[in-house]
């Protein structure tokens, strides 16, 4: 039942990105730039927004680089209500949800989300100085752990229980660099072989270079609105926000998760029949009221080319163990039974933290719009975000026509 | 470096001596065991604890998983040696019913454990400061009798 409706729904009137790449410039330009085109696709001026939410920029999971009002100020002060989120990657998501929210509740009409990063060049590494009461420090500090490190962790697992090999990931790879090829906004648009990445250094066992996203430069920003002013606005059909799921893990949380040094134990309470990355997709799908089955095309953060395979599994698209078998029978490509990245996902973007959950929701409006030039996925009917950073955070957004 | 200098690189956290273990924070209400140390309010939250004592983990557990740093990670870590030497790290589950992540022991890399294998807790020098050898926990594949003319 994905074309009903319920007094729950959003309207999605605009989305805009700023390419991702290393450009040398201010973030907020990026932020702009994304903003106003948003707001030429959506057809509202800027003076009619009455809600600004701000994506922070963060480092590393340390908050506080930029707020709403930076942006707010930078389209030029139109006394907007104005919020700042910080959720590391799933930054953009909270900010949507705050938008979100507030249309709900009838306090705003037409809201402007904006997320923008420029990052640093090689690993994130933590905040300077001496900080021996903090987690992300003491990783690095004690035992030299990498985020590459708990990526690879991660893909090993895959290796030693389901007989995922090295060339599968790479063969993620070589997927979304194909999906990215004509994406105007994708920061690579080449194509990779498995032996490219096969070839590329190897960064942590298993992961080559090629297998691990690189930190850019990017901006997303979306135009959400009310269902009566898109309809008063002409919109009758607009791409819909149908959930968005911010859920905080469960105790235990039994997986381990960066950039923490151990799990929760589960000495006192047996763990949840979900992991955290499983309940952040339940969430959205119970939201909405939409299944797996009904998904026509997913955006998963693919930090690493096994992540994606985790996510597909996490997001019930596929058993557990499952993911490789999909991707080695072409479902997860464009033209499969369930695409993954069209847009050629962090592969080809790299990621810019408080953006990247933003950008994802553009490209799924795009899908679900029928313009996502040279990387369409036909009849797109109902599409999902996926993401997860530190500190509990992560997020799903499930929209559909 | 003589014995004497030898300290922990973290203050509390793990014993040494000839049967090392970490040391965790037990709520004496729920009996949630938690490491790093942790006092304060227990995160358990159904438990309304706020008292907790040390007790050690134990010293043997199974891989959940492991990778290496072929690349000198960036500071605050500090390099052993000049020029860097990678190392490997390990996922270990405990029957403590929870997993703590640590360095493979010196000379052990991916190649010498797989998702499972038993490792036992010992403690290694983790880098040199001017006050001497600063140690740290690591993760020592487990080998049976016999096995130990491969080492």
């Amino acid at each position: 039942m994905t074309g009903s409706s319920n007094d729950r729904d959003v309207a999605v009137l605009g989305v805009g990105m700023h390419p991702w790449g290393k450009w040398g410039k201010h973030f907020v330009s990026y932020g702009v730039h994304a903003a106003r085109a948003a707001l030429r696709d959506s057809g509202v001026a800027w003076e009619d927004v009455d809600f600004i939410v701000g994506g922070e920029t963060v480092r590393n999971g340390y908050g506080g680089y930029v707020a709403g009002a930076t942006f707010a100020q930078a389209l030029g002060w139109n006394g907007a209500r104005v919020a700042t989120s910080y959720a590391a990657c799933a930054t953009g998501a909270q900010a949507l949800d705050a938008a979100r929210a507030r249309i709900l509740a009838g306090l705003c009409e037409v809201a402007l989300v904006v997320g923008a990063d420029t990052t640093p060049k090689g690993f994130l590494a933590p905040n300077a100085g001496e900080r021996w009461d903090d987690p992300d420090w003491l990783r690095f500090r004690l035992l030299g752990m990498t985020n590459p490190g708990y990526f690879a962790l991660y893909a090993r697992r895959r290796m030693d229980l389901y007989g995922a090999t090295q060339e599968d990931f790479a063969s993620v790879k070589v997927k979304n660099a194909r999906h990215g090829l004509g994406n105007p906004n994708a920061r690579y648009r080449k194509e990779v072989t498995v032996q490219d990445v096969m070839d590329s250094a190897v960064v942590s066992d298993p992961l080559h270079l090629l297998d691990i996203c690189a930190t850019s430069d990017g901006a997303a920003a979306v135009v959400l609105t009310s269902m009566d002013y898109a309809k008063r606005h002409g919109l009758t059909s607009p791409v819909r926000v149908r959930a968005v799921s911010t859920v905080t893990p469960t105790f235990p949380q039994t997986v381990i998760d960066m950039p923490l040094l151990s799990t929760d134990p589960a000495t006192a309470v047996a763990p949840a029949e979900l992991t955290f990355k499983q309940s952040i997709g339940a969430a959205a799908y119970e939201e909405a009221g939409i299944g797996p089955e009904d998904v026509s095309l997913a955006e998963v953060y693919d930090l690493s080319t096994a992540l994606e395979l985790d996510w597909m599994e996490d997001l019930a698209l596929c058993q557990q163990g499952e993911a490789e078998h999909l991707l080695r029978a072409g479902d997860t490509t464009i033209g499969g039974r369930i695409p993954v990245n069209p847009s050629g996902g962090l592969a080809c973007f790299g990621e810019a933290v408080p953006a990247q959950a933003l950008a994802q929701v553009c490209e799924v409006t795009w899908q679900l719009r029928g313009q996502a030039q040279g990387r369409q996925v036909e009849n797109a009917r109902v599409g999902i975000t996926a993401n997860q950073g530190l500190f509990g955070h992560g997020s799903s957004v499930l929209l559909s026509r | 470096m003589s014995e004497a200098a030898a300290r922990p690189a973290i203050e509390g956290w793990f014993t040494t001596g000839p049967e090392p273990a970490l040391l965790a924070s037990r709520c004496t209400t729920c009996g949630s065991v938690f490491f790093p140390r942790y006092e304060g309010f227990c995160r358990n939250p159904g438990c309304d604890g706020e008292e907790f004592d040390v007790t050690e983990l134990s010293r043997r557990g199974t891989v959940w998983s492991y990778t290496d740093a072929q690349y000198q990670p960036p500071p605050p870590y500090v390099p052993a040696s000049d020029p860097y030497v990678p190392f490997a790290l390990a996922a270990v589950e405990l029957p403590e019913g929870f997993v703590v992540l640590g360095q493979l022991a010196s000379g052990y890399g991916v190649a010498d454990v797989r998702v499972g294998t038993e490792v036992e807790l010992v403690v290694e020098t983790l880098h040199t400061d001017e006050t001497g050898d600063r140690t740290i926990w690591r993760w020592k594949p487990v080998t049976e009798l016999g096995e130990e003319a491969d080492q």
